[in-house]
């Protein structure tokens, strides 16, 4: 029950407490309050729950991750190419 | 989805889990709090992936599964009256009570009906002047902005055939019930990410210290779950005890301060009855002394509830970690999603349905 979807600001109406959104979650539309996320603009993306933008999602802060996480596969390769070669037959061999 | 499938990479996963081997050089207990963290470990397997040391446990993080079996009784109760309109999330309906749930409420000619946003309650309420309608208002701090708007909105809007049962948890002092528990073995928490994007993460510090147990906020995805764990096994194996964030795209260390004043001002902090665990002290919200007109549990006086819970239903020890789903022996057999049991073989949420969905069951049946 505490899922979260993030989806993107395309609309904003209203203010207050009745500040409200649609909010485009992959070609899905949805009526969303955005009373709890004041600063949040057009085009900016937000999780939303029950019907509630939570939180703004920061951008900055996910490709930062993903690119952390990328960076240490980039360095096992480097390191160690014919382990990361073992590894990527095995989860090749595992689609099969 | 944007923001969704970066985060399930699978060569990242692989490549997450061979550092977690790596680290991990005895054994751990973690538990993830929260009941969608378990459906995506056991969706994605991610439980069985992971190093023989490492061993994931479910936490309670399930609110219609700890929603009081007599709460649950008292809206069967005001749900089955003429004139009311009871509106709940879809999880709730088939949660048993004693001895019935909502749906069949609803099947017995109840007006039961699901929303998706405790606005949509209000709106309900709109529409029908004429007749009372109730809102099921349960969940964890995350839902808690969302059903302390709709009856601020309510109540500024003077609607007086609206209220909400209300059955608010918490999750820091669920977390210290589990830690106090005699046979506790949880040794690291992954807190719910979404919980956190509300109420910051500031207040697990006292008990990361207080424990001396690692606390990492964590998300939904393989990849955050990955990382989650990771971080947890790394200060397990360096002897630390701190919280830390890994789910920083949605939250903060102060959370969001806008819901947060508007839970402070229509709930207040009581000790809560959660089902299958028992009284925790200070462990939920209910509306506060202005917002008391919107109590559905005093605008509808509900005598003469007979609690009966099912004598086969393990449901407590599985909430506390202390049983997995299919160790249970009515597992599969009298207790299925068709015919549940107890709250956890019931919702999206819950660890028992999570092992029946996800193949957890085929594996018993195929078991001779």
């Amino acid at each position: 029950m505490c899922l979260g979807i993030p989806g993107k600001v395309i609309e904003i109406t209203g203010e207050g407490v009745t500040r409200t959104g649609r909010v485009d979650f992959d070609g899905i539309v949805k009526e969303v309050n955005l009373a709890y996320v004041p600063e949040i603009s057009i085009g900016d993306y937000t999780i939303v729950h029950v019907g509630f933008a939570i939180t703004q999602l920061d951008e900055e802060a996910a490709l930062e991750t993903l690119a952390h996480l990328q960076e240490l596969q980039a360095v096992e390769v480097e390191l160690d190419p014919d382990a990361a070669l073992a590894a990527e037959e095995a989860a090749a061999k595992g689609e099969e | 989805m944007k923001y969704l499938d970066e985060f399930r990479d699978p060569d990242l996963a692989l490549r997450l889990i061979d550092d977690i081997s790596r680290i991990a050089t005895k054994r751990h207990v973690l538990m993830e709090v929260c009941g969608g963290q378990t459906h995506s470990i056991i969706r994605n397997g991610i439980d069985r992936l992971l190093p023989d040391e490492i061993e994931m446990v479910h936490g309670p993080g399930c609110p219609v599964c700890v929603t009081p079996l007599e709460t649950i009784d008292k809206a069967l109760a005001i749900a089955s009256r003429d004139g009311v309109i009871f509106c709940s999330f879809g999880d709730m309906l088939r949660v048993p009570g004693s001895g019935r749930d909502l749906f069949s409420v609803k099947s017995a000619g109840g007006d039961v009906r699901i929303v998706y946003s405790p606005l949509d309650a209000v709106q309900v309420a709109r529409d029908n002047p004429d007749r009372q309608v109730v809102f099921f208002g349960i969940g964890f701090e995350t839902t808690a902005p969302a059903n302390a708007m709709a009856v601020y909105q309510a109540k500024q809007e003077g609607l007086t055939n609206f209220s909400m049962l209300v059955s608010h948890v918490l999750v820091p002092p669920a977390m210290r019930a589990i830690l106090d528990s005699p046979t506790n073995r949880v040794e690291a928490f992954l807190a719910a990410g979404h919980v956190c994007s509300v109420m910051g993460y500031e207040e697990y510090d006292p008990i990361a210290e207080q424990y001396g147990t690692p606390i990492v906020v964590t998300g939904f995805e393989p990849l955050d779950l990955l990382q989650g764990i990771k971080a947890a096994v790394l200060q397990l194996e360096e002897g630390r005890a701190e919280v830390e964030n890994a789910y920083q795209r949605a939250v903060n260390r102060v959370g969001n301060v806008p819901a947060q004043d508007m839970v402070n001002d229509v709930f207040t902090t009581i000790d809560r009855n959660w089902r299958g665990i028992g009284m925790i002290p200070r462990s939920g919200w209910a509306l506060a002394d202005e917002y008391r007109s919107f109590d559905a549990a005093e605008r509808f006086t509900v005598t003469d509830i007979d609690t009966v819970e099912s004598p086969l239903c393990h449901a407590g020890e599985v909430l506390r970690g202390t049983l997995k789903p299919d160790e249970c022996p009515a597992f599969g057999k009298e207790c299925t999603p068709r015919t549940p049991l107890g709250a956890t073989m019931v919702s999206a949420e819950g660890a028992c349905a999570a092992y029946y969905l996800y193949g957890r069951f085929q594996e018993l049946e195929a078991t001779p």
